[in-house]
């Protein structure tokens, strides 16, 4: 009677993207796009359940997730900081702002908080270089960056 | 959109002229500078006044990001006023004083450099010495309403170009403009889609690479954020030229604003018939589709970006066959960056000869960009080609801050080089920059002073590119790694004798061999430090020093005791407790404990700590 019903949430939201790229040539990276959103990551079930419905080879799908930077295996943390190492901010001391987040999170680049709160990630610009040096938490961008902001920035999270 | 007169009729249709309209920069840098509170509050209290005369707008980026957010005012009579740095309570003046008292806030007004203030940016010294042909748009009309566009004579292009000309006449115009590649190796871009128009399919695809992989640079953000409907209409004209009906842009999934931005100017364009079937009742197709990238440089790369939008591995493929007989899903394709598309709705609309008499002999029109780095007034500027970098650096970019000395100037990303100050006089154009070592690339322009290592950004750059390899040819994934290997030694003062021949050979070796433009310009940050600073690299071998004082293996952090008053300042912040001494006399660092990350030097008032 009804196909879905006993899909939780998630893979119903996923099998819409599915029908959504039913017919479109080079479906498999907006589908992975979407599919991110969904899950906030990619585990190997997620990239299953792609590879079978765009009748792709696991490892395909897999050597796609694995060759951008944007797709993560991992899941992130509920707040994603991301520290611009770009031209622009790294000749205005990005570096230092880096060291000043991973001395206040207690974590390294690629890791995430152990309670999941915050995440981090260096970055390759985000575009607003005119303000460097620049971090994004997830879509809020912070300029003109100086240690001393740092933890006042973390602390309204 | 059935014909041309309909099109007129949309920008003749006139619209109540509020007695003023107030708009706020809302691109990624206003919005990151807070941008958005300013526009609510602004909103807000023309609501709650019930002023119903003023028209409040969003706009793209004007250019000048440290002077963000920005709110310019223009009245019915036509005068224009640009106040910078806004905040909501300023914002609550402007409406208070400007708009219901009738006096401008002169306090908030933009100022020139330093001196008086005056009214508006197009008064500006570094304005006036500006060419808007690609930034047209950007910063003057609402990115989000395509009437807006038209008003400023959009999509004019287009129904030109369908209704009177031939898809040749297109060509041989653009031929005739010289108008070249902006997205960095200047390919004259009339010639490609010669070439394109040339093929023989029934399927072709035009691309734009929206990609902006420099990292650096944001000229295309600005484009996308501020004037999207100039690439569509461009993307069809291409369309028409060589004959497809299906255009793609490849964007970065860093750009949240510009996609949103594109996707609401696709919808618009298509409600108006000026994306979709039959255009301007001709018999003329075209649809755009956007695709985005996944963070990868290599993307960026014509063929690599090819195989992305084909939903793979985004690693190049070896050339020929081009893109031009062989390229998306192997059919025919042409693939242009933003900055190149915007400018074709002018060339098309004022012709080639307008065009080409801008600019340098080969080098035709102007170029945008993204000045960045140490420097006063960051922000885009588009200047016509031929303009010195002095001019760019001292006129238009205000100079280096806190009287620091020029150093280089790096154009061409990772791909490119640096410009030191003995060619601060070269006309900027592409062949001149070439000659010297460095390229035009897509346009970030990052300055450097004195405290910067010249070692330690080559060093960052082939960070870069080891990072971004995609591994598909070893000259790049290996060489570019032992590259790197030789210049972390170097930089950790553990350089050897014969270091700087060893990296000068791999260089050009892995130029010569490498499969895609990634590899084969990868070395050129190396090679452009080691023509030009080549005394910086051998300090730190012979002399284990660093100049600049920026590579940290290289560097001690000392008290000078004639200066310290013995405050502890200095000992109280260090974070590794490596400050000692008793109050009113000379500290000292101890050397085995300082982590050499300079807030002892950051937190002295007297200047009585230096590195060396
Ligand atoms: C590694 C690499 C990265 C590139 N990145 C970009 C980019 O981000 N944006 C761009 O427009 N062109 C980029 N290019 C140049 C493109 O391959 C291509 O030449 C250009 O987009 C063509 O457009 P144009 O003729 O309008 O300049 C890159 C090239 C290489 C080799
Ligand atoms: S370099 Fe950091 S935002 Fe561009």
């Amino acid at each position: 009677m009804c196909q879905n019903c006993n899909l939780d949430e998630n893979q119903k939201k996923l099998q819409e993207v599915f029908d959504k790229y039913k017919d479109t040539q080079g479906a498999l990276i907006p589908v992975l796009h979407e599919a991110q959103e969904i899950y906030g990551y990619l585990p190997l079930s997620v990239q299953e359940a792609v590879a079978d419905a765009l009748e792709i080879p696991l490892s395909e799908v897999y050597g796609v997730v694995t060759f951008y930077t944007h797709f993560s295996l991992y899941p992130k943390g509920k707040y994603k900081i991301q520290i611009c190492l770009g031209t622009a901010c790294y000749v205005k001391g990005a570096n230092n702002i880096l060291e000043e987040l991973k001395k206040q999170l207690g974590i390294d680049v690629g890791q995430s908080t152990k309670d999941g709160k915050f995440s981090l990630d260096a970055c390759r610009c985000v575009g607003a270089c005119g303000i460097a040096p620049v971090m994004m938490i997830n879509d809020d961008v912070y300029g003109s960056l100086a240690v001393s902001d740092v933890a006042d920035i973390l602390k309204k999270y | 959109m059935k014909s041309l007169t309909e099109l007129k009729a949309i920008k003749q249709k006139v619209t109540e002229v509020p007695d003023y309209k107030i708009v706020v920069g809302m691109a990624t840098c206003g919005i990151a500078a807070g941008a958005n509170p300013v526009f609510k509050e602004l909103k807000r209290i023309a609501d709650e006044k019930k002023l119903s005369n003023v028209d409040i707008q969003i706009t793209g980026c004007i250019g000048i990001c440290r002077l963000e957010p920005i709110v310019e005012v223009y009245t019915a009579k036509g005068e224009r006023y640009t106040y910078v740095k806004v905040d909501a309570e300023k914002a609550q003046d402007i409406i208070q004083k400007h708009i219901i008292e009738g006096k401008p806030c002169t306090d908030y007004l933009i100022c020139d450099d330093g001196e008086a203030c005056i009214k508006n940016i197009q008064e500006t010294k570094s304005f006036k010495k500006q060419i808007r042909i690609a930034l047209r748009n950007c910063g003057n009309i609402n990115p989000e309403n395509i009437d807006e566009y038209i008003k400023n004579d959009g999509y004019f292009a287009l129904g030109k170009v369908l209704t009177e000309m031939k898809p040749a006449e297109v060509i041989q115009l653009l031929l005739d403009s010289g108008l070249r590649g902006r997205g960095g190796a200047g390919f004259p871009t009339g010639l490609k889609w010669k070439f394109a128009a040339a093929a023989q399919n029934e399927q072709k695809y035009v691309c734009c690479n929206a990609d902006e992989g420099d990292p650096g640079a944001f000229m295309d953000r600005s484009v996308l954020e501020g004037d999207p409907h100039s690439i569509l209409e461009a993307m069809a004209i291409a369309g028409y030229a060589i004959g497809s009906d299906q255009g793609f842009i490849y964007v970065r999934a860093e750009y949240p604003v510009a996609v949103k931005r594109l996707n609401l100017a696709i919808k618009q364009a298509k409600e108006y018939g000026l994306l979709g079937n039959n255009i301007f009742g001709t018999d003329f197709s075209f649809d755009i589709e956007l695709r985005l990238g996944a963070g990868a440089f290599v993307c960026g790369e014509e063929t690599a970006l090819m195989t992305s939008i084909e939903g793979k591995r985004g690693e190049p493929r070896p050339r020929p066959p081009f893109p031009a007989n062989k390229g998306l899903f192997g059919k025919p394709t042409i693939l242009n960056n933003v900055e190149t598309f915007a400018n074709i709705p002018v060339i098309i609309n004022k012709g080639a000869d307008w065009f080409n008499k801008i600019g340098t002999e080969k080098s035709k029109g102007t170029k945008v960009f993204a000045v960045g780095g140490k420097i006063n007034n960051t922000g885009l500027i588009e200047i016509p080609m031929g303009m010195t970098l002095r001019e760019v650096i001292y006129e238009i970019g205000g100079g280096i801050p806190n009287g620091k000395a020029f150093k280089a100037a790096q154009t061409g990303g990772p791909s490119g080089g640096c410009i030191p100050a003995e060619h601060l006089d070269v006309a900027i154009d592409y062949d001149n920059l070439i000659a010297i070592g460095s390229m035009m690339g897509s346009g970030g322009l990052i300055v450097m002073d004195e405290d910067n290592c010249m070692v330690d950004i080559a060093h960052f750059f082939l960070g870069f590119t080891v990072d971004e390899s995609c591994g598909k040819c070893p000259p790049c994934r290996i060489g570019t790694h032992r590259m790197l290997e030789m210049l972390e030694k170097i930089t950790a003062g553990k350089g050897e004798d014969k270091d700087i021949e060893k990296l000068e050979r791999l260089a050009y070796s892995i130029k010569e061999a490498a499969l895609c433009g990634l590899g084969q310009t990868a070395p050129n940050p190396v090679l452009s430090t080691l023509r030009y600073f080549k005394d910086e690299y051998k300090a730190h071998i012979y002399q284990k020093t660093c100049p600049a004082g920026v590579c940290k293996n290289l560097l001690s952090y000392n008290i000078d005791a004639e200066k310290c008053i013995g405050c502890g300042l200095c000992a109280r912040n260090c974070p590794a407790n490596a400050i000692t001494g008793v109050v009113k006399s000379p500290y000292t660092i101890d050397k085995d404990k300082c982590i050499k990350c300079g807030v002892c030097m950051e937190k002295c008032k007297f200047g009585a700590i230096y590195k060396k």
